[in-house]
């Protein structure tokens, strides 16, 4: 019975669904192009690439895995490989701890808020190029050097920053931790504004001190901000490429390769040595690290 | 009220007493000193000449701006200067309409294959640029993009955290706005481009805003994909021209800040929008 009160109108009405879906893939076509041959066809193709020998002069040649197991019995690459997690195990816990602290008494400033979060937030926007040699300059041994000749005026002794084997990469680490904390402190704030006031002030009026509040409130009610924060952080670190390109040009991951981490390997290996098929084997595992993290990040935020 | 806070505070947490907050805040007041040091100091050596530059005053004896002059009249910077922003204005121009035409269309369509189309954009953001360089840089030689305007922007002319960021918002704007647009008669291009995108203008700000400032910071693939000084980006020249003047400090620096005061510019016009939409697109991201 409704059928057939609507069985007149069901031509006109079926044209304009049909109309509707025509517009519909009118306005995905490009993007699905897009997204077809930009970001599909390539994942598959950075796949394919890793199992072949290419130089770029001759035709590929398929060798199934020897790219994995040339670069897995590689000692440069597991150099490389605790290098880039030496950035990430570092890096991280220390950016979100300072981004934490600063966050959590920013937060409470009403006077020259706007200020100071200006301030802190200002290293985020820069262009990490740029701000590479601007720490590559303070880096320098005196009297060149910022560092250094304040460390020689107040009498201390000269430090090599750049120039050491155990010192590069947490010299490069401190820039990349310098230019990310804005970020998260921002994060964190925003973190902190959605946790309702009312939890607060039921503590309060029940006496609780304001580390216990910290502990048993804030801190649980920020799990999903710190969750996201640790991974982004990590998937920043994991990708780190800029600062120690440009703080190390005259060696590329020197000195000794003891900064070199995972996205400059690829860099050198497909566009200074033109090995396509071992760089993209490379890339392969960059991938599935950050495909596992990301991962874990979902899982955790679903356990919640 | 002075009665009033005596009688309250003892059971209050410490943070009433007014000398802690003058601490937290002086604290605070340094460490923020201390995070825009390097960008002081990257400023103040840009004005010094090269036989002050081992003097550290913060504040240049003799401030000159003959080094911006050298830089800018004897280097490439106008030129990349330009490239950086044709490149970066163009690329968050194609996001600003497709990302959120694709995310309109996402949010406010209901279509066979909707749900597919979603998951493989956002399945993108899974998969790291690194990854897709090689391949890139392989279809850009087989076009002939390399060395191109085209070669260093394609990649970026659409992004799934765009068309995410869009679709949520786009899904808070009623349905009863559309209905009564094709009820006028409207088509939907109009109905998405008049009365829809007006009503997301905050999201659509936030995602210019980043979409720029990414680009005109990006290193990664205009490194890779550009080979002739002229089709630098500003952030690959001052790299180039940076290993050029080796140990000449204060030209470095005053490529640096070239390359910094754009955005810098960018953020004290837009600061609250930035702040802002970095809160957005955390929490929904």
């Amino acid at each position: 019975m409704a059928m057939d009160t609507t069985s007149p109108q069901s031509a006109p009405r079926l044209s304009m669904r049909t109309r509707r879906a025509i517009w519909v893939w009118a306005f995905l076509a490009l993007p699905v192009l897009f997204y077809s041959v930009i970001r599909f066809y390539p994942t598959i193709d950075a796949f394919r690439l890793s199992f072949t020998d290419w130089n770029l002069m001759s035709k590929p040649a398929y060798i199934g895995l020897q790219n994995y197991r040339d670069m897995f019995a590689s000692a440069e690459f597991w150099k490389v490989f605790r290098n880039t997690f030496a950035y990430l195990i570092i890096g991280t816990p220390i950016s979100l701890l300072l981004s934490f602290l600063i966050a959590y008494f920013l937060d409470r400033i009403r006077f020259g808020h706007t200020f100071l979060r200006a301030l802190y937030f200002l290293p985020f926007i820069t262009t990490a190029s740029a701000m590479g040699w601007v720490w590559r300059w303070f880096y320098q041994p005196a009297p060149t050097g910022v560092i250094n000749s304040v460390l020689g005026s107040v009498g201390m002794g000269q430090l090599d920053f750049l120039r050491s084997t155990t010192w590069a990469l947490p010299s490069i680490m401190v820039t990349a931790i310098w230019a990310g904390l804005g970020f998260q402190i921002i994060i964190f704030m925003a973190g902190l504004r959605s946790i309702p006031q009312t939890y607060y002030e039921a503590a309060k009026i029940d006496g609780v001190g304001d580390f216990a509040i910290l502990r048993k409130i804030t801190l649980p009610l920020l799990k999903p901000t710190t969750v996201f924060l640790v991974v982004f952080s990590s998937i920043g670190f994991l990708r780190i490429f800029d600062q120690v390109y440009n703080m190390t040009t005259n060696d590329p991951g020197g000195p000794l390769g003891t900064t070199k981490p995972l996205v400059l390997m690829i860099y050198q290996t497909a566009f200074n040595s033109y090995q396509m098929g071992a760089a993209a084997a490379q890339t392969v595992v960059l991938f599935t690290i950050l495909l596992f993290i990301s991962l874990l990040q979902l899982w955790i935020l679903r356990t919640r | 009220m002075a009665a009033i806070d005596t009688t309250l505070s003892p059971p209050l947490p410490m943070s009433r007493i007014k000398p802690g907050r003058i601490v937290m805040w002086t604290v605070l007041f340094i460490g923020g000193l201390l995070m825009i040091t390097p960008i002081l100091f990257m400023f103040s050596t840009s004005l010094k000449t090269s036989s002050q530059i081992y003097d550290l005053r913060l504040i240049p004896q003799s401030p000159t701006l003959a080094n911006y002059i050298e830089v800018l009249t004897e280097g490439q910077f106008p030129r990349w200067f330009l490239n950086s922003s044709f490149v970066a204005i163009c690329v968050t121009a194609s996001n600003i309409f497709f990302d959120s035409l694709v995310g309109y269309t996402l949010a406010k369509f209901r279509f066979r294959g909707r749900q597919f189309v979603f998951i493989a954009i956002l399945s993108t953001l899974m998969i790291p640029t690194e990854m897709l360089v090689i391949p890139w840089y392989l279809m850009s030689a087989n076009f002939g993009w390399l060395d191109s305007y085209w070669g260093i922007m394609f990649p970026g002319m659409m992004t799934a955290f765009g068309t995410f960021l869009m679709k949520q918002f786009f899904e808070t704007v009623p349905d009863d706005f559309i209905e009564a647009a094709r009820m006028d008669g409207l088509n939907e291009f109009t109905i998405w481009w008049k009365i829809a995108m007006p009503l997301v203008t905050p999201a659509l700000s936030a995602l210019a805003i980043f979409t720029f400032l990414g680009n005109w910071t990006a290193f990664f693939w205009p490194l890779i994909s550009t080979t002739s000084k002229e089709l630098y980006t500003l952030p690959v020249g001052l790299t180039s021209f940076a290993v050029e003047q080796a140990i000449q400090w204060e030209m470095i620096m005053t490529g640096a800040a070239i390359a910094t005061i754009p955005t810098l510019v960018v953020f004290l016009v837009l600061q609250r929008y930035i702040v802002r939409g970095v809160m957005l697109a955390g929490l929904k991201g």
